[in-house]
């Protein structure tokens, strides 16, 4: 047995060094992650663009059947929620664990808040039959293929949505693992990981919200 | 270990951070009640880039982060800006390339002819 493996902390697995070159790994692998992730949605971003550029009264028309009231408050959710993701992460250098939870806890809350106003504005569109394609059977926008904005919208909000649910996931599991005393101040890289995940998502919301709620 | 390394950011710039995206929300939905003409979405967009940065910067770190994490994420805009630029001039530009007038492509699928 070489000195080395006994002098590690138990946190670091054995093909690294030590644990900064674990956590700089980690961090490496998970912003070429977020690159994939915005290149995914950047297609979707494309597409708004060249549609927008295409059909520009239609957009302006159709957006305006969007709720700017609830779209605001989303987006001061998911910012909130942005925020105390990353307090989270600060208790938990300052090895303060009940603080971690307390704040994780908020995160998940602001997260259900989010999604159950999109369920909200979701089944409202279904009601009128502002659908995506040929779903769509509302009368009332003018401007020629008014349901090309609404497949826009379904489409980006809702893989947004699917984020948002899996980000839940990620981070009710962030918590049983705290809760389970998995993480200290000298290790508490996957706290971080969801947290830049998190991160990510609402960056995408901020995008979205002037582009389809706050046109013309 | 890497303890000392680490940065361990202050509660108020969180805060700080967190209540200047708030007011740019606010910014931006009252910018959109205001006609701007064409910079309408300018403005926009403007505004949802510095909040970006916020986030990116201070609550994703990168700015006390190792720079490689910030040249990843550049790297990421400069290939959508790329994808979005060339995109943006092929269907703006193309109708004034071809003699045809430019149409939409979806007035000749078939589930248009209900």
């Amino acid at each position: 047995m070489s000195d080395v493996s006994i002098t590690h902390d138990a946190h670091v697995q054995h093909h690294f060094a030590d644990a900064e070159q674990q956590r700089e790994s980690a961090k490496f692998g998970m912003w070429l992650f977020l690159l994939t992730e915005v290149l995914l949605f950047g297609g979707l971003f494309v597409a708004y663009g060249v549609f927008r550029a295409w059909y520009p009264e239609m957009f302006i028309n159709a957006h305006k059947h969007l709720d700017v009231i609830l779209g605001g408050i989303n987006t001061v959710v998911l910012i909130t929620s942005s925020l105390t993701m990353a307090l989270s992460i600060r208790s938990m250098q300052i090895n303060n664990k009940k603080q971690t939870i307390f704040y994780l806890i908020l995160t998940l809350l602001f997260a259900l808040t989010f999604l159950v106003i999109k369920y909200f504005e979701y089944s409202h569109k279904i009601e009128l039959g502002q659908l995506p394609g040929k779903l769509f059977t509302y009368q009332g926008i003018q401007g020629s293929n008014p349901h090309i904005f609404f497949s826009i919208y379904f489409a980006m909000t809702g893989l947004h949505g699917i984020h948002v649910l899996i980000g839940m996931i990620v981070i009710s599991w962030i918590l049983i693992r705290t809760g389970k005393n998995h993480f200290s101040p000298e290790y508490y890289t996957p706290i971080e990981m969801a947290g830049l995940y998190w991160h990510l998502v609402d960056m995408i919301w901020i995008f979205l919200f002037p582009l389809l709620y706050l046109i013309g | 270990m890497s303890k000392e390394n680490v940065h361990i950011t202050p509660v108020r710039t969180y805060l700080a951070v967190g209540i200047t995206l708030l007011v740019l929300t606010g910014v931006t939905i009252g910018a959109s009640f205001i006609d701007f003409g064409p910079y309408n979405v300018t403005i926009a967009l403007a505004i949802a880039s510095v909040k970006a940065l916020l986030v990116a910067f201070f609550f994703m770190h990168l700015f006390w982060d190792n720079k490689i994490y910030l040249v990843i994420f550049a790297a990421s805009l400069l290939f959508f800006t790329i994808f979005l630029t060339f995109s943006m001039f092929d269907t703006t530009t193309r109708g004034s390339i071809y003699p045809e007038k430019a149409e939409p492509i979806n007035s000749q699928a078939p589930i248009y002819n209900k």
